[in-house]
């Protein structure tokens, strides 16, 4: 069972009170609670069981603009004792920083929203392999597939973040986590690939059988692949991966990046850095979503950003250091984003696909080839080749690549967007970039 | 060393019954206890940004019954804990019949000293080195407009338990300095990074102003991107500089000679074992016993000590790397290569310090080789899919040759090839073989585990290069 919200802020009070004692003139604390359980098949049969208790507190002290900070997974007060000491004695002996604070307490949350995250369920570990049975069961049909691996976990969490300002504040949240990864194998190839479902309910899980199926039809189809040659080329992004180019989209506009002039949108806010069709959204309070909270990290109210208006960047994700550090005010991004995504496009997926003679439909990527510095990007790939709006072959070892300032200029997004991770976008189609193959 | 029951209601005696009882007739597990300590000290845009210290506690039990593995973890030793995980693993592992396997090779070899180097040096000293590295870096270079400099320290005491009360115990130092710079001129911007680091104190990396070359190269890999032009894209000849470039050897071929994998059948070499997957003169070996590198071990996560695994010898590939469950299940032995992020993970066979053995070849014979192709001296990363075989890595520094020479720097790039072919394309070998500087982490299946790698020059026939200059 996850720890109660009494037992969490009876141990928070508790270090906020000693690191006080011991001559910090501010502090917060977060502690958190979090249960999982997991079970993996392989080949139809059991192959894992894995439980995990994990407890986690980190504690920052404050003495005047000094500031350290320590963490530990041992609540013991004994041990809490000395680590407090060792924080506000490292605290002394750090220097100063101007921009050292807690957040303003105007600008701290002053309800939580019931956001619909918690679901009281508890699924056995039994049930859970009922699951993976139906579903490894539809994955593994087709002759083709000669490995299958899949997992199901529970799990439920609990925290508490509080500060010397008088925040306290934390709730319950759960997930229920489905995947499998495939194997299918002919004379020429061997290929990989994978289906995934996570929700805040087990209720709306997606159902095994068609889960499963899914992950075998997405790897038979890449069986036989083909290296093409190096061309200038529309590449259509699967909705799995265009989801990583918004991701890098919010590290680029992250108030750590910008204060520290280490990104290439900087001093790009109220310009045009998308064309006029695109639209971002940070939309908190999504009931049951994954990317859902009250309140950021520092426990600063969190309110829906539309980061990109018809093109023009609008904000960049700030917290308390940097935002002071900026001359702004914290828009309750420490942390990162909530529910972030691309707004739909107004073409369908299929006619996407068939906007052009000839395309790549990329479905993975492999590799950490996005430069936030310079915007260059470079990963390999792999996906199908596209020819007047069918998919004619698959394609592997070839490398795709470009600038991140001309990417985002010259985006087209499908209105196929869903809610499946807390990081969104639709089917993404990006012209003018580069594929190096034979 | 940690007394892991000193503050706990669990004696060792009923800890040991309680882990006999759980394990027998399970064909393997143990108790893991671990505790580990850590700092990290960051210097950034001229301040001291961070100044963090972390103190983790916890243990893993683990039962094996022939496939199947249960595990659960948690972070307070104490008698309730250990019982209700004990009933976890017994609710899973319903109807065992084996037998416990109780042979563990044993060696008195440390490859390491029992050191906290978090307590070898005061934070004063520890500020003070990176306030000098910020000056020095900025006061060499006008076009610098950022500097990044961290210090990260960690002690992790380990105690694995096994049935019948057989314990085994390792203490593990570890650290890591990293000196970053951005460099702006005329409205563009590079990076250039560099660290070292390995299984010693502070004072081993950075005596009589070793500091001031880190910061060196650091910057010198900037300047040399702060020229670069774009890179080209499509099949070309590859010139690979020694030392860090071995991350191709990582991800081209070591996560494929894991042996999860290929028990599993789903890596690109599991039906290759006995056969040619190199060129001739290739030998790569995985070393866990060099002293006080960063992917050394004196004992694995599952008490074994590591060793040096030949993998590929003259081109064939000769072993697996194995931990005791996949050992076990393909009638071989642990190479010592079980290890787990921490207490928080199920233990897999992982790669230490891989190393491709120098040849006899000269790095300017390969580059006189070359009419047309590039020559990689650093990177940042990698990534490999072992069932397709296809890997990637990222140049953080590389230059164009042309007709045998080298020419301009050019922009990262990443570089794409087919693990299982790859190694059959290298026609030349270098004699200068060189280890990377201590500063790999290597991730699977989620966990980060510190490791190394080593290699000669090398020269490969045929690799796709991923820029953008058609």
């Amino acid at each position: 069972m996850v720890k109660d919200q009494e037992f969490l802020e009876k141990k928070a009070s508790y270090c906020l009170g000693l690191a006080k004692k011991l001559g910090s003139t501010e502090s917060s604390v977060i502690i958190n609670n979090s249960v999982s359980e997991t079970v993996n098949f392989r080949n139809k049969k059991l192959d894992e069981s894995n439980r995990s208790d994990d407890l986690g507190i980190s504690i920052t002290t404050y003495i005047g603009k000094k500031k350290s900070s320590i963490s530990s997974s041992n609540l013991l007060d004994d041990n809490l004792n000395i680590l407090i000491e060792k924080c506000v004695e490292t605290t002394k002996n750090t220097p100063e920083d101007e921009f050292n604070s807690l957040p303003d307490k105007d600008l701290l949350a002053k309800e939580v929203k019931d956001l619909d995250l918690y679901d009281d369920t508890h699924i056995e570990n039994d049930q859970k392999i009922d699951y993976l049975k139906k579903l490894e069961s539809a994955a593994s049909n087709d002759k083709k597939i000669v490995n299958t691996e899949s997992s199901f976990t529970q799990n439920k969490s609990n925290f508490i973040l509080a500060n010397s300002e008088g925040f306290c504040a934390g709730y319950k949240t759960s997930s229920f986590t489905a995947s499998s990864v495939t194997v299918a194998k002919d004379e020429k190839s061997m290929e990989r690939d994978y289906e995934y479902s996570s929700k805040c309910f087990l209720k709306d899980l997606d159902d095994a059988g068609e889960l499963g199926k899914q992950a075998a039809d997405q790897t038979i189809r890449k069986l036989s692949p083909k290296k093409i040659g190096s061309e200038k080329i529309a590449i259509i992004f699967d909705k799995r991966i265009a989801k990583g180019i918004l991701s890098t989209f919010a590290s680029a506009i992250s108030s750590s990046a910008i204060s520290r002039g280490t990104s290439f949108l900087k001093d790009k806010v109220n310009q045009k850095i998308f064309s006029d069709k695109i639209n971002v959204l940070d939309k908190p309070d999504i009931l049951k979503g994954l990317g859902s909270r009250n309140f950021d990290s520092e426990g600063v109210k969190t309110d829906t950003l539309k980061l990109v208006d018809q093109g023009i960047l609008k904000h960049y994700l700030i917290d308390t250091y940097n935002g002071k550090k900026l001359n702004l005010k914290s828009n309750g991004r420490c942390g990162g984003t909530s529910n972030l995504y691309f707004e739909n496009g107004n073409i369908s997926f299929k006619d996407l696909l068939n906007s052009k003679s000839k395309s790549l439909y990329i479905t993975e990527t492999i590799g950490h080839g996005s430069n936030i510095v310079t915007g260059d990007y470079s990963v390999g790939a792999t996906g199908f080749l596209v020819e007047n709006g069918e998919f004619k072959y698959p394609i592997n070892e070839i490398t795709i690549a470009g600038n991140f300032k001309d990417m985002f200029k010259n985006i087209t997004l499908a209105n196929d967007l869903e809610f499946k991770y807390s990081t969104n976008s639709p089917t993404m189609m990006i012209e003018g970039m580069v594929v190096a193959g034979k | 060393m940690s007394n892991f029951f000193e503050k706990s209601d669990l004696s060792r005696s009923e800890a040991e019954n309680i882990i006999s009882d759980t394990l027998q007739k399970c064909d393997d597990g143990e108790l893991y206890l671990e505790n580990s300590k850590s700092e990290s000290i960051l210097l950034d845009d001229n301040k001291i940004k961070n100044s963090s210290y972390n103190s983790d506690l916890g243990f893993g039990f683990r039962a094996i019954s022939d496939e199947v593995v249960a595990y659960s973890h948690s972070n307070e030793i104490s008698k309730n804990s250990l019982k209700q995980s004990s009933e976890n693993l017994k609710s899973t592992l319903k109807s065992v019949k084996g037998t416990y396997n109780h042979e563990i090779p044993k060696s008195n070899k440390k490859y390491y000293e029992n050191i906290n180097p978090i307590e070898q040096k005061s934070l004063n000293e520890k500020i003070k080195i990176l306030n000098e590295v910020n000056n020095y870096l900025r006061s060499k270079d006008d076009n610098i407009k950022q500097v990044t400099a961290n210090f990260l320290g960690e002690q992790k005491s380990v105690e694995i338990i096994r049935s019948g009360g057989e314990t085994l115990t390792d203490v593990r130092p570890l650290i890591r300095f990293n000196v970053s710079v951005m460099l702006e001129k005329n409205g563009r911007k590079e990076t250039g990074v560099y660290g070292v680091g390995g299984r010693q104190s502070y004072d081993s990396y950075l005596k009589d102003d070793n500091w001031k070359s880190v910061c060196d190269e650091a910057l010198r890999i900037a300047s040399v991107n702060l020229e670069s032009k774009p890179a080209p894209a499509g099949e070309m000849k590859v010139v690979l500089g020694p030392g860090w470039p071995a991350i191709l050897i990582h991800e081209a071929v070591g996560h494929g000679l894991e042996g999860d994998f290929n028990r599993k059948k789903t890596s690109a070499f599991h039906n290759l074992m006995g056969q040619k997957v190199a060129s001739e003169g290739v030998t790569i070996v995985d070393d866990g016993t060099i002293d006080n590198r960063r992917g050394s071990l004196t004992i694995d996560d599952e008490g074994t000590p590591t060793e040096k695994t030949v993998l590929i010898e003259n081109g064939i590939l000769k072993n697996f790397m194995q931990d005791r469950l996949n050992a076990r299940l393909m009638k071989t032995k642990s190479t010592g290569s079980g290890r787990r992020e921490n207490y928080r993970h199920i233990v897999l066979p992982r790669m230490r310090n891989t190393m491709m053995l120098s040849g006899n070849q000269t790095q300017d014979e390969m580059i006189k080789a070359v009419d047309k192709g590039i020559f990689a001296v650093s990177f940042g990363g990698g990534q490999v899919d072992i069932t397709s075989g296809k890997f990637v890595f990222n140049c953080t520094e590389a230059y164009e040759i042309v007709n045998g020479k080298i020419g301009s720097p050019i922009k990262g790039a990443t570089l794409i090839g087919d693990g299982p072919s790859i190694l059959k394309e290298v026609s030349m070998v270098g004699n200068d073989m060189m280890m990377d500087p201590g500063i790999g982490t290597c991730g699977k299946a989620g966990q980060g585990v510190p490791v190394g790698v080593a290699q000669p020059s090398i020269l490969i026939n045929k690799m796709t290069v991923g820029g953008t200059k058609l």
